[in-house]
């Protein structure tokens, strides 16, 4: 039985994949590697882990103002993330996305979700991103 | 909430100011729709962070930009680049690297932005005054204009900030009004000696742990015993806004709009409080360092960019000696800071000491480091952060006399007797 959560869908799109799940928050500057689509920041739990075509949520951003542009270069490069989930509204997720439709016709879906329905998710669930922020959520494979 | 656009905000979206002018001011107007905004503001500065060469896609924003020759239209001024202009061949840097690094430092400028260079904006000229309304991007440069000076810049994202530059107008939200400026955490510190207080490596530190405590919110320290320096409160707040996303931070007695803890606070209560002990310094201390043992390959300060007075500051441990031969001693600064560092004498006693500076951009920004420099020391803790991640090197940090000692021993030399009990 697949979950059903809602969120506000700041930059509205649809996309599948598996969560990749961070509590922390991340500077992609320094904390993504667009070549590889990982995540390499050492002071970051998600450390060594591939984000690239994954549902990554993040709770927001740190750091670098630079973040936007690092996830700029990912969708050009084809190593974002499928979409981001975050709790409360990021401007640099969203920026990065606006920006990516502005010069490549196609961003990512960036969604905020309550703190609530942000903390029941789980790595590798399959995560389903429709238009208009529903979020259907299937368990684990067994 | 509804959007609400004057007369002239529409006229960009409709294209009367050329196309350049209304792609900005189509950005603008979706990110005020994201940020719930209900209406557009004026700002009379601008700082860009897009600056920095990273790959394909931020110049070809910078170049779509400058193809559409579009001029920004209040005062602007740059970050760092991804070369220094005329001596990125002195080091590593891929020649292929540095041809679109100076494109995307090309198209900047000719959009009439003025060339500083600098993650330190803040200590030029073209400083912003109290109350000024500015659109700065560089997490580094937003804390110092909002806490120090008391501009108010919300925390700019690379690209948006170019956007505000062209058309002067940005989403009236977040630290532009003054009911969002309130601190919401306290930080008292506890306990926390004057002699340590009094030193340079204490702020980077508690910088550190004040980030990772504050997130996004906007803390208000208290408990301060002396009256830090600029340099020192350019450290805390980098080192903030590196491990949190802190782009305001009130000191009581010391910064601008926190005179009492209730202005600080605009009378409304904290929603929550933390102690800061010395050995919560000691634990931030550590996590800024990254390798073990005493092995060193070079020293590397200047992260924000180092000014005239951290030269005057250094002068006095480099006098006489010289590094060991087997480590570096690089100073990463501005154009304008190495010409008045050159003027005021300190630069001859610096490369006496066999001393190197980069201007324009920094170790994090420009892949510069030959491969076998791989154990670094720096006073700075967003050196400290980001060059593990970033560069895959090891990092030590310490204090600026921790590490010109360091340079002159050849390995890490760290005086601990300012962090016991």
């Amino acid at each position: 039985m697949a979950g059903v959560i809602h969120g506000r869908p700041l930059v509205p799109g649809a996309a599948s994949g598996p969560a990749l799940v961070g509590r922390e928050p991340l500077s992609l500057w320094g904390g993504y590697d667009f070549h590889s689509g990982e995540i390499i920041d050492p002071h970051h739990p998600l450390h060594g882990r591939v984000a690239a075509g994954r549902i990554l949520a993040i709770p927001y951003t740190k750091g670098s103002s630079t973040t936007t542009e690092v996830l700029l270069e990912a969708v050009r490069a084809g190593t974002a993330p499928a979409a981001i989930l975050t709790t409360g509204i990021d401007s640099y997720f969203a920026l990065a996305s606006i920006v990516a439709e502005e010069m490549y016709g196609e961003g990512i879906p960036i969604v905020a979700l309550s703190t609530e329905d942000f903390d029941s998710l789980r790595d590798d669930q399959w995560i389903d991103v429709a238009e208009d922020g529903r979020i259907e959520i299937h368990p684990l494979p067994r | 909430m509804t959007l609400h656009l004057s007369e002239i905000d529409r006229s960009y979206l409709d294209g009367e100011f050329g196309p350049g002018p209304r792609m900005a001011m189509r950005i603008i107007v979706r990110m005020a729709e994201v940020l719930g905004a209900e209406g557009l503001m004026d700002i009379s500065q601008a700082h860009i962070d897009s600056t920095i060469y990273l790959g394909e896609a931020g110049l070809e924003f910078a170049e779509r930009l400058a193809g559409y020759n579009v001029k920004v239209k209040v005062p602007t001024t740059l970050n760092v680049s991804a070369v220094d202009e005329h001596g990125w061949q002195e080091w590593d840097v891929p020649g292929d690297w540095a041809d679109k690094a100076r494109r995307q430092m090309i198209a900047y400028q000719g959009m009439g932005c003025i060339p500083t260079w600098t993650c330190a904006p803040y200590q030029t000229e073209h400083a912003p005054v109290f109350g000024q309304q500015i659109a700065w991007g560089e997490s580094n440069a937003i804390v110092f204009a909002n806490s120090v000076i008391g501009a108010r810049t919300e925390r700019y994202p690379d690209l948006l900030d170019i956007c505000a530059a062209i058309t002067g107008r940005v989403p009236a939200v977040g630290l532009h009004l003054t009911e969002n400026r309130a601190g919401s955490v306290l930080v008292r510190l506890i306990d926390i000696p004057l002699r340590l207080q009094s030193d340079d490596s204490f702020y980077p530190v508690l910088g550190h742990a004040l980030g990772k405590a504050a997130g996004e919110r906007v803390p208000v320290i208290e408990g301060m015993e002396i009256r830090p320096h600029e340099d020192q409160l350019k450290a805390l707040g980098a080192a903030a806004a590196s491990s949190g996303s802190v782009a305001l931070f009130h000191i009581v007695g010391i910064t601008p709009e926190a005179p009492t803890l209730e202005a600080a606070f605009q009378g409304r209560e904290p929603l929550r409080a933390i102690e800061v002990t010395l050995a919560d310094l000691r634990a931030a201390r550590s996590e800024l360092t990254s390798a073990a043992g005493d092995e060193l390959d070079m020293v590397v300060l200047g992260s924000p960019h180092f000014s005239v007075a951290e030269f005057q500051r250094l002068a006095p441990f480099l006098s006489g000696r010289r590094r060991h031969p087997r480590v570096e001693l690089l100073v990463t600064t501005s154009r304008a800071m190495a010409a008045l560092a050159d003027k005021a004498g300190l630069l001859a006693p610096f490369r006496a000491f066999g001393g190197r500076l980069t201007v324009d951009t920094c170790i994090l920004a420009s892949p510069m480091l030959p491969p076998e420099i791989q154990r670094l020391m720096t006073n700075s803790a967003k050196y400290a952060y980001y060059a593990p991640g970033l560069l895959k090197t090891q990092i030590v940090f310490g204090s600026t006399q921790d590490c010109v000692e360091s340079a002159v021993e050849g390995r890490v030399v760290r005086d601990e007797s300012l962090w016991q009990e």
